[in-house]
């Protein structure tokens, strides 16, 4: 139970530092480095509660794919040394305020939140879909999710379907001036595009751009 | 304080919920670690979610964190092929230099 509450501590500490530097270091490669650490405490913290396989789904997508992305944009975009410096800029001081109080009440509001679930620890739980201690996680969110979730599994195909086509459709550009094959007009062409037959009357000859 | 329980991990998800509302709220200057900090707020939703389904018994929370991930990944790829387009036409994606609504 020690050993548990120290590696939460340390984890849950090494997430929250993370997660300001995300969002006041200078440097923007230096932001998603910073994420990419916060992403794999988070799923250390998972894998400690006992949810191995959302922990392993949050290395593998997040660490892997989302984290990867944004590091390729901030690279391919040259942005990486644009100064973000929201805290020392003069002129745009002035909004700061009004965040900082925002955020402290959002805050306090979820603290309260917390607060009122801790004093009533005999909240009925739902219990519909309890948690069979013989098998594995990654088997019990198997026999959950393909069966009764199957229909909301298959919806969340078609919106990385979707994602992926708009991604690909807002990116792509048509570039004028680069020879391409094309394979429709090449398959497409008939002999009389390419041969013409001509009658050549005797002592005139033919000119070639007739 | 030895004994780790939701109420643990809720506040582990508020402070990084509250972090990621900060970093939108703060930044003027780079439009991508707005993104960043969308990204940190989902992740603080899934702390909850994981916490209270571990903690209740029930494996509902772990589907919904499975949903969330998508959604996320997609939100991610879909804002990212946005700013490379805005970039690509304005060649800039300062925060401040983004008023052609005039809001």
């Amino acid at each position: 139970m020690l050993a548990h509450a120290i590696f939460f501590y340390i984890f849950s500490f090494v997430a929250i530092i993370s997660a300001i530097m995300v969002t006041v270091s200078k440097n923007t490669v230096h932001s998603v480095f910073f994420l990419i650490l916060d992403f794999i405490s988070i799923s250390c913290l998972f894998i400690m509660i006992g949810a191995e396989f959302l922990g392993m789904i949050m290395l593998i997508v997040y660490v892997g794919a989302v984290a990867v992305l944004f590091l390729f944009v901030v690279m391919m975009l040259n942005v990486a040394q644009q100064k973000n410096q929201w805290f020392s800029a003069k002129e745009s001081s002035k909004h700061i305020p009004v965040g900082l109080i925002i955020s402290v009440i959002i805050f306090f509001e979820l603290i309260i939140v917390i607060g009122g679930w801790k004093y009533k620890p005999d909240l009925v739980s739902a219990m519909s879909l309890s948690i069979d201690k013989e098998i594995s996680n990654t088997h019990a969110i198997g026999y959950v999710l393909y069966t009764d979730y199957i229909h909301v599994f298959q919806l969340s195909g078609m919106i990385l379907l979707v994602a992926m086509i708009g991604a690909i459709v807002l990116t792509f550009r048509q570039r004028s001036g680069v020879k391409r094959q094309s394979y429709f007009s090449q398959i497409s062409r008939e002999k009389s595009d390419g041969v013409e037959l001509i009658d050549v009357e005797s002592n005139k000859g033919v000119k070639s751009d007739d | 304080m030895i004994d780790i329980g939701l109420g643990h991990y809720l506040t582990l998800g508020a402070i990084i919920f509250t972090i990621g509302i900060v970093g939108i709220f703060l930044n003027r200057k780079n439009i991508i670690v707005i993104l960043m900090s969308i990204e940190l707020i989902l992740l603080a939703v899934n702390i909850n979610l994981v916490a209270f389904s571990i903690f209740l018994n029930d494996i509902s929370g772990q589907i919904f964190t499975l949903f969330i991930l998508t959604v996320a990944a997609a939100e991610a790829a879909i804002g990212l092929a946005i700013i490379v387009v805005y970039y690509r036409n304005s060649s800039s994606i300062d925060v401040e230099k983004i008023d052609s609504l005039k809001g």
